[in-house]
């Protein structure tokens, strides 16, 4: 299965989307990333039983926080897929590359400053 | 212990407008049990008071300190340091904190982060709820450990009043009746003749209506 997916999709591994904080997510767009997506397992399917609901509200929280300030929350997103689902890893991927295209760079970026 | 929330961002970036630079004081006691402003909630308000700014096109500079207690001289003392090339401090602790560090340091602006709400405890994980009423004269052993000064709507001493229905109390159906509360707890004590004693009215003299109230433990006091 050799897929292709944007290429300007950077992972950051986390043992469980459970383990997602608000910092992280706000220093990724402070360190100049033009959207986040948090990758989280099937809702219900937890290895630590809720993980992935736990990341789902603090995403929500975080969305919300960058309406506030300004930046949109339209630019983080929360997925649910198993790592068996590879084609849809990649779909989401360009979808979300999609989306922030769209919205265009990131404000908080420096004039023609790296992604 | 005492519970707050945080205010709105817009009102919090609003009072330190001026600044170029802020200390964001965090407080690891009350404040963050109930999650208002420990060192996760400081680092988060300082990140998105940055960003708020470097959009607005007039970038922030933060720097981050959890004192043990902003409640206790020596515990702020060690922030005079960090406080030397600061314009403004924000502190992430309840009102007592705000106070103590405007009080120590004179010449800075000292504001708010935090609305504090009450002295309460967690009903359950993100909800906290009031118990406390803080009128200094505890009635707690009359009430079988219900106070109704702070649970009761009216701060009736001998209850229940004509507004208890089912349980409930009349102000909303999501409000338990103290007096229900107290009248079935006594009851499964055994209790319930304790309840027939008429309370006489309250000495209010010792609660928070007489200006500051003080408490003093003589064989500590050092000097």
């Amino acid at each position: 299965m050799r897929l292709q997916y944007s290429p300007n999709i950077r992972i950051v591994e986390m043992p469980c989307s459970g383990t997602i904080d608000h910092r992280v997510i706000l220093q990724a767009f402070e360190d100049g990333a033009d959207g986040v997506f948090v990758a989280g397992c099937l809702e219900g399917d937890c290895h630590f039983q809720r993980g992935n609901l736990r990341a789902k509200k603090r995403v929500q929280a975080v969305k919300k926080l960058l309406d506030e300030i300004g930046l949109g929350g339209e630019r983080l997103e929360m997925y649910n897929l198993s790592s068996a689902m590879g084609p849809r890893f990649a779909e989401i991927a360009n979808e979300m590359t999609e989306r922030i295209r769209q919205l265009g760079p990131s404000p908080l970026r420096k004039e023609g400053g790296a992604a | 212990m005492i519970v707050a929330q945080q205010k709105n961002i817009k009102d919090i970036a609003e009072m330190v407008a001026d600044a170029q630079k802020v200390l964001l004081a965090g407080c690891a006691g009350c404040v963050t049990v109930c999650l208002a402003g420990g060192e996760k909630e400081t680092e988060v308000l300082a990140a998105a008071l940055r960003i708020m700014r470097k959009l607005q096109g007039n970038p922030l500079e933060t720097v981050t300190y959890v004192a043990t207690r902003q409640c206790d001289p020596e515990y702020i003392e060690a922030m005079d340091g960090l406080v030397k090339d600061v314009d403004a401090v924000i502190s992430l602790a309840c009102g007592v904190g705000v106070q103590y560090l405007a009080e120590r340091f004179k010449d800075k602006w000292v504001v708010p982060a935090l609305d504090t709400k009450f002295v309460g405890g967690a009903v359950k994980h993100g909800v906290w709820e009031e118990r406390c009423g803080l009128c200094g004269d505890c009635v707690l052993h009359r009430t079988g450990g219900i106070c109704p000064i702070i649970r009761c709507s009216k701060s009736i001493l001998n209850g229940p009043c004509g507004g208890s229905q089912n349980g409930k109390c009349e102000i909303s159906k999501d409000v338990d009746c103290a007096w229900q509360l107290i009248y079935d707890r006594m009851k499964a004590l055994g209790k319930l003749d304790k309840l027939m004693e008429i309370q006489m009215p309250k000495d209010w003299s010792k609660a928070r209506d007489g200006g500051p109230r003080r408490a003093i433990r003589e064989d500590v006091i050092i000097g």
